[in-house]
């Protein structure tokens, strides 16, 4: 039995009787709830003292794998160092303290911070206004559709309901267009791998009037700049729709290109890639959505106050501490990293689309397929090593895709590093490849079973003791 | 080279050595001259960490410390010091949303122990993995409401619900092709009379808070079965911590629990970042949006969390999803899931009943002035509202200028006060003292 | 190879009909499974509902997939499948041995615009 995993869900740990709070005394006198409006029975909360508490949520930190522990090469996620200052910063009592509702002479300082921040975002994008009010960048790409739905409807233009996106777009592209009543068009993409112009001639031709919007990542999901994008925003344009840059990728074009300066009308962006602030294990991220001018009406009431704010806080500690001469560094050593990556690896790794990339790309797999080594068995090896897994089998244009990502932060030993361990694991995928794919080894578990997960699903603690009941 | 950024001049050539480039420049060389950025940003030069210290320091100095008074969804319950100390580990912090369950179990452990602990605070059975917020977890219900119901389009929201989530529910609404209709209130509450006579069977959903936004306890009695004789769900939006002592979405017999864990001893942080729950029904799980961690087994045998019902999310279902959400709020889930451990069953019974008898004092105090009158007649939790019988805005002003943030003004002559187990006897009565005069 | 059964029905979307008399019983193709992998839930619609041609009346889902069951044919339910409820894994082990649902069919007309066997061997050959 392994003690770190069995038993030890905090509710296993609870005793009654033990308690980890002090509160002060009631001093009000004997104000009680009535009966009738109290629930019936107490919830059934862990009761635990304070370091036994403080000891499971250390231990199961150990689980765990972040930025700080390592190599986080996930594509498409722009897993960046997180500054320390930041959260120092984020966590300021000034900050921390106030009441969202209130009265603004006395909020400046947030307010402030709020200003330079969109307007550093601004001209960083080459737009004209920001709102900080999403949440995520799904988040954001709802915000934005809705601005481009509104911009259209309030010209009286209601039939336009399609948005294309390229057939290598992000799920949640389509996702969030259902959400906003939208429906996507997805035009096809050329042998490498960016958007078909002529394709999307035929297809505006098609539904010209139709078209809401066109929403593109660039450089795209394979981590490749659409070159065409003049001609792409020039026919998008003329048909009558928008273009909304989806700011998934935007690491590689700080210093480089802006998605304003690129044509696009509506952008978000996710402050948790580009500008440092931590993923948190999926969440809080922020996703402020900028406009062209004439488009900042449109705006509309997807959160109550000003967004995630300690999140925007640490996004303009990070433009602050970069600077100018800096952050214009970030996209050409986040693409130096990528290419260097691939140019080093292609010799074992199936690379479809060659040439320069930017901060990403993908392998189709081990170059040497005989050896049934596949990308899932790759990614769970890697972890053996030390280093967090790729995106796999993401985009779908490709069986075995093995997207790559390494952020500027990383170093030229770091990545050395983790392609002497690829090419071992091509090395050992040949002559042992039952290693690889009985892969993980040395990982507090092994690979788990998702279908008994899914079959039958045990989501609370209540429905485990029940199963346990049971048996 | 600048402090994140790893790169000696050697490292630079021996890399566009094996890249085949000359310059960082050309990495870019496919770019179109006419798009390409070849300016300089006009933002502020790099500032020394010493200097971005002292300048939030100052934009801090700038934003005024009050004691807080108000509620109206979010309200100023103390921390306890263990929270910020364990979730600023490192591995918490820095690390994605727990793809990999081999390196993840860590998140996916906590998030399993925290739909736990949300199922039992509203007395569903289920639970997801978290969301933003109130306002957009209430967003959610609504449009599950509208899936789950596949021909039904119309949804009745009671009056007495926050009208800020009500502005959001209506953003997502109005986009979504989902018509909102509300059912009016009468002295503060939502009437059942009414509400049967708007149920109809293109209603997919009834939306209805707990407390309302005045802060009264209303009596849903009866609600639950209105509404499934309707075949309509039943969603009831909670501030989470009041639940530990109010009777709970599940004996209310709702289908849908959804609501902000920011009273869960979350800084208010001018508004987020919070966390958004959901919980509801076994039945309706494959409904629910959002992330979902579950129990397995390794292939070693043993247990194990992992991300499960995935199908049912937006990288799989793209177009059919039932949401576009594709993360959750995972560390403020963990801040939630840290403070339920350590207060416990008993510890966020007292809290929530402290919170109680402070706003009772108060209200009974203020009533006392004579200036104050309560504005419903109504059993109330620690937030209520009162008719003041001089000039709303002069009274603001003088607490605020006497470090209160004095409530919320509702009305030209109505204020919302909350009280939380952080505010102390003597802070009370100062209020009381600033009021009267 | 997936299996194709001679004497049913088969839609493009990979359900088949098999009929017997009046009554239609649907369910999803060896070839859906396999390309759906483990079958985790199968989503029922409930008795007495109608189901038209070209719509979808329930969803099958995977760890990976789900997929929504569009009915070839139209009519009102008359059974459905409840033993998917507790083994949704019955449609990998034999999809052509476990229909979803038993239809009263309202138009046999509607046969003739499916396939049979042969022409559904060909088309997943093409797919």
């Amino acid at each position: 039995m392994n003690n770190r995993l069995y038993g030890n869900l905090i509710f296993e740990l609870s005793q009654e009787g033990r308690s980890g709070y002090s509160l002060p005394k009631n001093q009000y006198g004997s104000y009680s709830v009535p009966a009738e409006l109290r629930r019936k029975e107490d919830a059934a909360l862990p009761e635990c003292d304070e370091m036994t508490v403080v000891r499971h949520y250390t231990n199961l930190s150990a689980d765990n794998f972040g930025v700080d522990n390592g190599f986080y090469p996930l594509g498409s996620c722009t897993m960046k160092y997180n500054p320390k200052i930041n959260e120092e910063v984020a966590a300021l009592p000034q900050f921390a303290n106030l009441h969202p509702l209130q009265p603004a002479e006395t909020t400046q300082g947030a307010e402030e911070v709020c200003r330079q921040l969109c307007k550093s975002l601004c001209e960083l994008t080459g737009l004209y206004a920001f709102t900080l009010k999403p949440f995520a960048g799904a988040h954001g790409e709802l915000t934005g559709l809705m601005v481009i739905k509104k911009y259209h409807e309030n010209r009286g233009d209601e039939a336009r309901r399609l948005v294309i996106v390229p057939d290598s777009a992000h799920g949640t592209n389509p996702a969030s267009a259902a959400v906003c009543g939208l429906e996507i068009v997805e035009v096809k993409s050329l042998g490498d791998g960016t958007v078909d112009v002529e394709a999307l001639k035929e297809l505006l031709a098609q539904h010209g009037s139709e078209i809401a919007a066109m929403m593109m990542t660039n450089p795209n999901t394979l981590g490749l700049f659409e070159k065409q994008i003049p001609e792409i925003e020039k026919q998008v344009h003329a048909a009558g729709g928008l273009m909304y840059y989806d700011g998934a990728n935007l690491n590689p074009m700080l210093g480089a290109a802006r998605p304003g300066d690129m044509g696009f009308d509506v952008m978000h962006i996710n402050l948790h890639k580009t500008f440092s602030t931590p993923h948190g294990g999926g969440g809080p991220g922020a996703g402020p959505v900028g406009v062209r001018k004439g488009l900042e009406g449109f705006f509309p009431e997807v959160s109550p106050y000003h967004g995630n704010f300690a999140v925007a806080m640490r996004a303009y500690a990070y433009i602050l501490s970069l600077g100018r001469e800096n952050i214009k560094l970030v996209g050409p050593l986040a693409t130096l990293n990528a290419n260097y990556i691939k140019e080093s690896l292609k010799d074992v790794y199936e690379l479809p689309i060659d040439g320069l990339c930017k901060h990403e790309f993908v392998f189709d797999g081990l170059k040497d397929k005989s050896t049934g080594v596949t990308t899932m068995d790759v990614a769970k090896r890697l972890l053996d090593y030390g280093y967090h897994a790729p995106t796999i089998y993401f985009p779908l244009l490709f069986h075995e895709s093995l997207m790559i990502e390494p952020t500027e932060n990383e170093s030229k030993e770091t990545i050395d590093g983790f392609i002497a361990v690829m090419r071992k694991i091509a090395q050992e995928a040949k002559e042992n490849p039952d290693e690889v794919k009985s892969a993980p080894h040395l990982t507090p578990i092994g690979r788990v079973d998702d279908v008994l997960a899914a079959k039958h699903p045990i989501v609370t603690f209540r429905q485990l003791k029940n199963e346990i009941m049971k048996d | 080279m600048f402090k994140y950024f790893p790169h000696t001049d050697a490292d630079l050539q021996a890399m566009f050595r094996k890249v085949g480039i000359k310059s960082l420049d050309d990495l870019y060389a496919e770019v179109p001259g006419q798009i390409r950025f070849r300016g300089e940003y006009q933002l502020p030069g790099e500032m020394s960490e010493m200097e971005v210290r002292q300048l939030f320091d100052k934009l801090g100095a700038e934003n005024k410390q009050l004691t807080c008074f108000a509620g109206a969804g979010v309200y100023d319950h103390y921390t306890p010091s263990a929270i910020p100390q364990l979730l600023s580990r490192s591995e918490f912090l820095t690390s994605y949303t727990p793809y990999q369950a081999e390196i993840s179990q860590g998140t996916l452990h906590y998030i399993f122990e925290y739909q736990s602990m949300m199922a039992e605070l509203t007395g569903m059975d289920i639970s997801n993995a978290s969301m933003y917020d109130g306002s957009t977890a209430t967003a959610e219900a609504v449009m599950m409401a509208v899936a789950a119901g596949k021909k039904q389009n119309k949804v009745l929201v009671s009056e007495t619900i926050d009208p800020k989530v009500l502005a959001v529910v209506k953003t997502y609404a109005h986009f979504h092709g989902i018509k909102i209709e509300m059912i009016p209130a009468k002295d503060g509450v939502t009437d059942l009379s009414t509400l049967n006579s708007q149920l109809s069977t293109d209603v997919a959903g009834v939306l209805v808070q707990q407390p309302n936004f005045y802060g009264i306890v209303e009596d849903y009695g009866g609600f639950a079965d209105a509404c499934h004789n309707q075949k309509a769900l039943f969603i009831m939006n909670s501030v989470a911590a009041d639940l530990a002592v109010l009777k709970t979405p599940g004996e209310w017999g709702a289908d849908i629990a959804v609501g902000d864990g920011q009273s869960l001893g979350i800084p208010m942080q001018w508004g987020g970042p919070y966390v958004g729950y959901m919980c509801c029904t076994e039945k309706l799980i494959r409904k629910m949006p959002g992330r979902i961690v579950g129990m397995t087994q390794d292939n070693r045998g043993q247990r194990a969390f992992v991300l499960t019902l995935q199908a049912r999310e937006q990288h799989i279902r793209r177009q059919k999803a039932t949401s576009n959400i594709c993360s959750n709020q995972s560390l403020m889930a963990l801040w939630a899931t840290v403070y339920m451990s350590l207060m416990g069953k008993q510890g966020l019974k007292e809290a929530a009943e402290l919170s109680y008898a402070g706003a009772h004092y108060l209200c009974d105090e203020l009533v006392k002035t004579g200036k104050f009158t309560l504005a419903y007649n109504q059993p109330f939790f620690n937030e209520f509202v009162v008719r003041y019988s001089g000039d709303v805005d002069a009274l603001q002003k003088r607490l605020t200028e006497n470090g209160i943030f004095g409530g919320i003004k509702l009305d030209a002559d109505k204020l919302m006060f909350a009280v939380t187990e952080k505010r102390t006897k003597e802070e009370v009565d100062n209020l009381v003292k600033m009021a009267a005069l | 190879m997936a299996k194709v059964i001679e004497g049913l029905y088969y839609s493009e979307s990979h359900e088949y009909v098999k009929v017997d008399g009046n009554v239609g019983y649907i369910g999803i193709t060896d070839y859906a499974q396999h390309a759906l992998g483990n079958v985790v839930y199968v989503d029922l619609p409930d008795v007495d509902d109608e189901v038209t041609a070209g719509e979808e009346f329930g969803a099958v889902e995977s760890v990976k997939a789900a997929s929504d069951i569009i009915s070839p044919v139209s009519g009102t339910i008359i059974e459905v499948n409840e033993a998917l409820d507790d083994e949704p894994e019955l449609l990998n082990k034999d999809a052509f041995g476990n229909w979803i649902i038993k239809v009263e069919l309202s138009d046999k007309g509607e046969l003739d615009g499916l396939m049979d066997a042969k022409a559904y061997e060909a088309f997943c050959e093409n797919a």
